[in-house]
């Protein structure tokens, strides 16, 4: 199987909490007027530019090793290096909400409109993060469909440049799975362009295996430990995006 | 300081960016020496709009809404400062190093000093070692400010403080660091002179070498 997927702009159902506290206004703090209005103005233009969209690729465990251990800059003890193993599926993904929302993001700061920018960059960010949740639901539809899942299955994603995983491991992830047919180039340095893209592994398996403390050593310079919010969502919490919009 | 003084200083506070070109219009026809209208209405709104932020009374927007509003003003003052300059509390170099193209932590920091009155050089995202130096040798510039978001690109930072020390400025051109990945004990790992965790923190950074410097 390998899928590109469009998302319509309007079905990425962004978490106005998530886009404030990258702003810094913590959950439950009411915005002032003017803030709310940044807020809706930058809504308008992620609408009117970003353009988001995915590809999705099966990949056998040892064919996802060879990518994994890409450049031999990884950790020595990582999670995934344990997790992927006991993998029941994977898959390779990159998605992308599109250069235009970064560009308008330059423009914005280039007219000195700074706090719009910046309110339209962390609500692209969030898009992204969103998108992305949205494949892998996409991906566990797809799993149900060919039943190729139990009631105890989960899914959690990686990526290069995170989790010990080296980013030098975007060099083989880009050579299996072509993101370019999508717009997604990779650069020197490993990044990816468009910035506001996410590319990475999805493991498909029993819950269990998903299950790791963050006291890897490169967990101490980790500022966000998101890994903890994953893993709960995992066991208990639904998803709060909504998988409309797949095509 | 002047009621008109007072006025811009708290419209500024407030975000209101037409309000503030206005009055600093009216201030200039009044004759209140420019000088005095950026260090007093401009530059002191900016810092209550710092100090507010740091004590969590206010949110990032709010401060980049100020900060619109002080460059609307410095825009009017500008053609006067023609002959004699802008007055600066220093000229600082900043810029994503070389590899990374990602530049709002940057901006922001950029956007701060020069709310608090640098002369700011932006060289945008991904600068090599030599173009930082370069530029602060060209420019006299006393600061080098390093962003990164990648762990990858962190190295780059290194090579520029390597650079400096090379080439016999460190007493010349100091140097602040700062991005996700990075972190104090980064900064002095690779001998960088500070490390801003956020961007109001790195305008106190920048005072503080400043200071030091000229001690």
């Amino acid at each position: 199987m390998r899928q590109i997927i469009e998302i319509p702009a309007g079905d990425v159902k962004l978490s106005r909490t998530d886009v404030l506290k990258t702003q810094g206004i913590p959950p439950g703090n009411e915005p002032p007027e003017k803030v709310k209005r940044l807020l809706h103005g930058a809504t308008d233009i992620f609408l009117e530019f970003s353009q988001p969209k995915g590809i999705i690729s099966d990949i056998s465990i040892p064919e996802f090793a060879d990518i994994y251990y890409g450049e031999g800059l990884n950790e020595k003890r990582t999670p995934l290096g344990k997790i992927f193993k006991k993998a029941s599926r994977l898959a390779l993904f990159a998605l992308t909400i599109g250069e235009k929302v970064s560009q308008k993001i330059d423009e914005l700061f280039g007219t000195n409109e700074f706090a719009l920018g910046s309110m339209l960059d962390s609500m692209a960010s969030v898009g992204t993060d969103t998108v992305a949740d949205s494949m892998q639901d996409y991906f566990l539809n797809l799993l149900k469909k060919r039943g190729e899942i139990t009631p105890s299955t989960g899914t959690l994603r990686f990526s290069p440049g995170y989790c010990g995983w080296h980013m030098s491991g975007q060099k083989k992830l880009f050579a299996f799975l072509h993101p370019e047919d999508i717009g997604i180039f990779l650069l020197d340095s490993f990044l990816m362009k468009p910035l506001k893209s996410i590319s990475g592994v999805m493991v498909a398996g029993e819950k269990d295996i998903f299950i790791f403390e963050d006291s890897y050593p490169f967990c101490s310079s980790c500022k966000t430990h998101s890994c903890r919010d994953r893993i709960r969502k995992l066991f208990g919490k639904s998803k709060p995006n909504s998988k409309k919009g797949m095509v | 300081m002047t009621g008109l003084l007072k006025e811009i200083s708290e419209r500024l506070q407030q975000g209101d960016d037409e309000k503030v070109s206005a009055l600093t219009g009216r201030a200039m026809e009044e004759k209140i020496p420019p000088k005095e209208i950026l260090e007093c209405g401009l530059i002191g709104g900016m810092n209550v709009i710092g100090k507010k932020y740091k004590a969590h009374e206010i949110f990032l927007p709010q401060v980049l809404l100020a900060a619109k509003a002080m460059y609307a003003g410095m825009e009017l003052l500008k053609p006067m400062f023609i002959k004699e300059g802008m007055p600066t509390m220093g000229k600082v170099v900043i810029g994503s190093v070389q590899g990374d193209l990602h530049d709002i932590g940057k901006n922001l920091v950029g956007i701060m000093l020069k709310g608090a009155g640098f002369d700011v050089i932006d060289l945008g995202n991904d600068v090599p070692p030599e173009r930082f130096v370069e530029t602060a040798k060209r420019e006299d510039a006393t600061v080098i400010g390093m962003s990164a978001l990648l762990t990858t690109t962190m190295p780059v930072m290194q090579r520029t403080v390597d650079l400096i020390k090379e080439e016999g400025l460190s007493a010349r051109i100091k140097t602040i660091i700062g991005g996700a990945p990075v972190s104090e004990e980064f900064a002095q790992r690779i001998g960088a002179d500070a490390y801003g965790y956020d961007s109001t923190n790195a305008v106190e950074s920048v005072k503080r070498l400043l200071g030091a410097k000229t001690q």
